[in-house]
């Protein structure tokens, strides 16, 4: 038995990379439902964003290209979210559920016509990827002991990605709790008759809320094809954006705590794709099957309150209608 | 205030809405070098040109009559039940379990245990979200996405570690008994003369589903429970004052809608399958949102849907084999019914009731109207 093992480095270094999509789809989450609109369609956002960031890199040669692709292709969702759900004043979960099987029609409909290979696209080689950026002095630093291969493994050697995701937690926090459009923002989820009185856009707001939330779609889309992995497959998303959707419960909508809600959440998916480590520490198997439904049980756990209540933004899923 | 007639609100906008989708799924084809109307006629020869065809989207509908009534009873309860495939795939466990451990002398007996055992499965998987929302206000959209994923766990865990047979290589349980063998439409219609094909997986269960339409017509329009069930569902509050419990009606209304989502198992696991396998329920719980969203939480709408889901699912299977476009635009098809029918709804009925509303201006007297000019 030996419960260190848990923790080695490789599995903090893959739970790392498997958080980071799972983060960017939080935080993109976070910014829409503070805003007051329900998002269940960041799956798709970010299937989408996947397929046209890998096909247009795959095409062009260029990853920044295909991530410029993969930005467009997710806010063109995004639109079409915020048409129903704010113009319109349709049903946000039902819109939500309709982009989710627009995007895994579409990418898999456009993959064939364009590649022909069964709905995926080329794999992606040289600059049609994200490489892992490796910081100053990582290799000099690894006969340090302890501190020198953290910082080797676990902090150096990711893709440019993983660290604007990491960035993108504090600029969240500073974006909503310390200027003026994130207190807007927040009281929109609040308490838009309010915003609309001081003469503030209630649909102006909620919109850019869903911009933003579709610019980090996708930018985890973008990441999970061009990063993660090499090329885009069928559902390459599998209900990654469903747990950013639990782990933005777990955290309470909350910046911070939806990284370290991430990071739980990545530390799961990286420790079940290792099941000898697990038995090698524990002593006796755990079921696979456990730890894949491990992150939706405990967010039922935390939704229904029994560790600590989860409140949602008060307008959140109610279309604004103005008083005349 | 109704604007519009009544026969604007049932046929009018699920029409136009119906169009939309068509034209712009028409549109998806062109893009990708497909000829619409060529596509159009194959899936129509395809799912109705033969008894064959007819016998595979019967057999989709069957699934979709289930999880679109699941979806709509919960829908007059003013409830969002997402988790249809989940509840479908439990459901499915409640057959297998029902099949495989207890030796039944005849299909009519087993079919009406499989029945119970896929309701009970199905309305237990609800009844946890359910009483959460009611007791504790978890909203039930996330905890049944939630459940989706959970029961996908258990039964992979079940099929791989408990159900498979010794020595089988794929997750899927053991074939059930010859005796439990459903009648399919060929053996049924055979004695009134009607030669149904013989390969098509249509069976009794579509007579079933049929019943529980009608059921679920009589329980929300001719029961007392269905009209506590409506108004709880048109608004929380007015029905609080006419002592009308909350949690009351969510809980029976999510076991109703689970039982219906489970009770498709005997469809496709006992019907089609004979056994339990992995993804038997191929999303046919998500079809039901866009089962019921078009059939406007009827159930002879929901009745009608079906059969165009089902429609839509055999020519998909049969545009897939003859031509280059991959099944996934009924997907894409399907998409677009949710986002017009439901999301999109106020897209249709916004400039609609704008027309009738001018058209009874024009035709009425306008007399306070001068009045107010004196």
């Amino acid at each position: 038995m030996d419960i260190l093992a848990l923790f080695d480095l490789s599995v903090l270094d893959s739970t790392v990379r498997l958080a980071t999509p799972l983060l960017l789809a939080c935080l993109a989450g976070l910014f829409s439902e503070r805003a007051g609109i329900f998002d269940i369609g960041l799956e798709g956002k970010m299937l989408f964003a996947a397929f046209f960031s890998a096909a247009v890199a795959a095409l062009t040669g260029s990853v920044w290209l295909g991530l410029l692709a993969g930005i467009a292709a997710s806010m063109a969702l995004s639109g079409i979210h915020g048409l129903a759900s704010i113009t319109f004043r349709g049903n946000q979960l039902i819109s939500g559920v309709a982009i989710n099987f627009l995007a895994a029609g579409l990418t898999v409909l456009i993959a064939q016509d364009w590649f022909q290979q069964g709905g995926r696209t080329p794999s992606l080689i040289g600059g049609g990827r994200f490489e892992p950026i490796v910081l100053p002095f990582a290799e000099a630093a690894r006969s340090v002991p302890f501190i020198g291969p953290i910082y080797a493994e676990l902090i150096s050697g990711h893709s440019i990605l993983v660290y604007v995701a990491l960035l993108a937690v504090p600029g969240t926090w500073w974006l909503l709790f310390r200027t003026r459009f994130g207190l807007r923002l927040r009281a929109v989820g609040e308490n838009p008759a309010a915003v609309d009185t001081a003469g503030v856009s209630v649909v102006g707001l909620r919109f850019v809320a869903v911009g933003i939330c579709g610019v980090l779609c996708g930018i985890a889309g973008a990441y999970l094809a061009t990063g993660l992995q090499a090329g885009f497959v069928k559902d390459m998303t599998a209900g990654r954006g469903f747990i950013a959707l639990a782990a933005l419960i777990f955290a309470k909508w909350r910046p911070w705590h939806a990284l370290w809600a991430t990071l739980l959440f990545g530390y799961l998916q990286a420790i079940a794709l290792r099941p000898d480590i697990i038995e090698g520490a524990l002593g006796f198997r755990v079921q696979v099957q456990l730890l894949d439904a491990l992150p939706y049980i405990l967010t039922v756990v935390i939704l229904a309150g029994f560790v600590g209540k989860a409140i949602p933004p008060r307008a959140g899923g109610e279309p604004y209608v103005k008083e005349r | 205030m109704d604007v519009m007639p009544k026969w604007a609100e049932v046929i009018l906008v699920p029409l136009i809405s119906l169009i939309l989708a068509a034209i712009l799924s028409a549109l998806v084809i062109l893009a990708i070098g497909e000829d619409p109307v060529a596509a159009v006629n194959l899936m129509v020869t395809g799912a109705l040109g033969s008894t064959y065809g007819w016998g595979y989207t019967l057999y989709y509908a069957t699934n979709f009559m289930f999880t679109g009534l699941a979806v709509s009873v919960a829908f007059h309860a003013g409830l969002f039940n997402i988790g249809g495939e989940g509840q479908a795939m439990l459901g499915g466990l409640g057959v297998a379990l029902v099949l495989l451990f207890i030796p039944w002398p005849h299909w009519t007996v087993a079919l009406l245990a499989a029945t119970l055992g896929a309701a009970v499965f199905g309305a237990l998987w609800a009844a946890i979200p359910a009483y959460l929302q009611a007791k504790r206000g978890s909203h039930i959209v996330i905890t049944t996405i939630m459940f989706n994923f959970i029961a996908a766990a258990v039964l992979n865990y079940m099929l791989v570690n408990q159900l498979r047979p010794q020595g089988a290589m794929d997750p899927a349980t053991a074939r059930f008994p010859e005796t439990v063998h459903l009648p399919n439409l060929h053996q049924i219609l055979a004695p009134i003369g009607i030669d149904f094909s013989r390969a098509a997986p249509a069976n009794v269960s579509l007579l079933i589903a049929i019943i529980a339409c009608v059921l679920v017509w009589l329980l929300i329009w001719r029961t007392p429970l269905g009209l506590e069930i409506r108004s709880y569902g048109k608004s929380g509050r007015a029905a609080k004052y006419a002592g009308i419990g909350a949690v009351r009606i969510t809980m029976v209304a999510m076991l109703i809608s689970g039982a219906l989502a489970g009770m498709m198992a005997i469809n496709n696991v006992m019907g089609e399958a004979e056994r339990l396998v992995l993804n038997a329920v191929e999303g046919a719980g998500f079809i039901g949102i866009a089962v019921a969203l078009m059939g406007r939480s009827h159930p002879f709408g929901v009745f009608l849907a079906a059969i165009l889901f089902g429609f839509l699912y055999q020519g998909g299977a049969e545009l897939a084999l003859w031509t280059s476009i991959p099944r996934e635009l009924i997907v894409v098809i399907q998409a677009l019914v949710i986002l017009f029918t439901g999301a999109l709804d106020n897209m249709v009925r916004m400039p609609l009731e704008r027309m009738f509303l001018a058209a009874r201006v024009a035709r009425a007297p306008k007399p306070e109207r001068k009045q107010a000019a004196e």
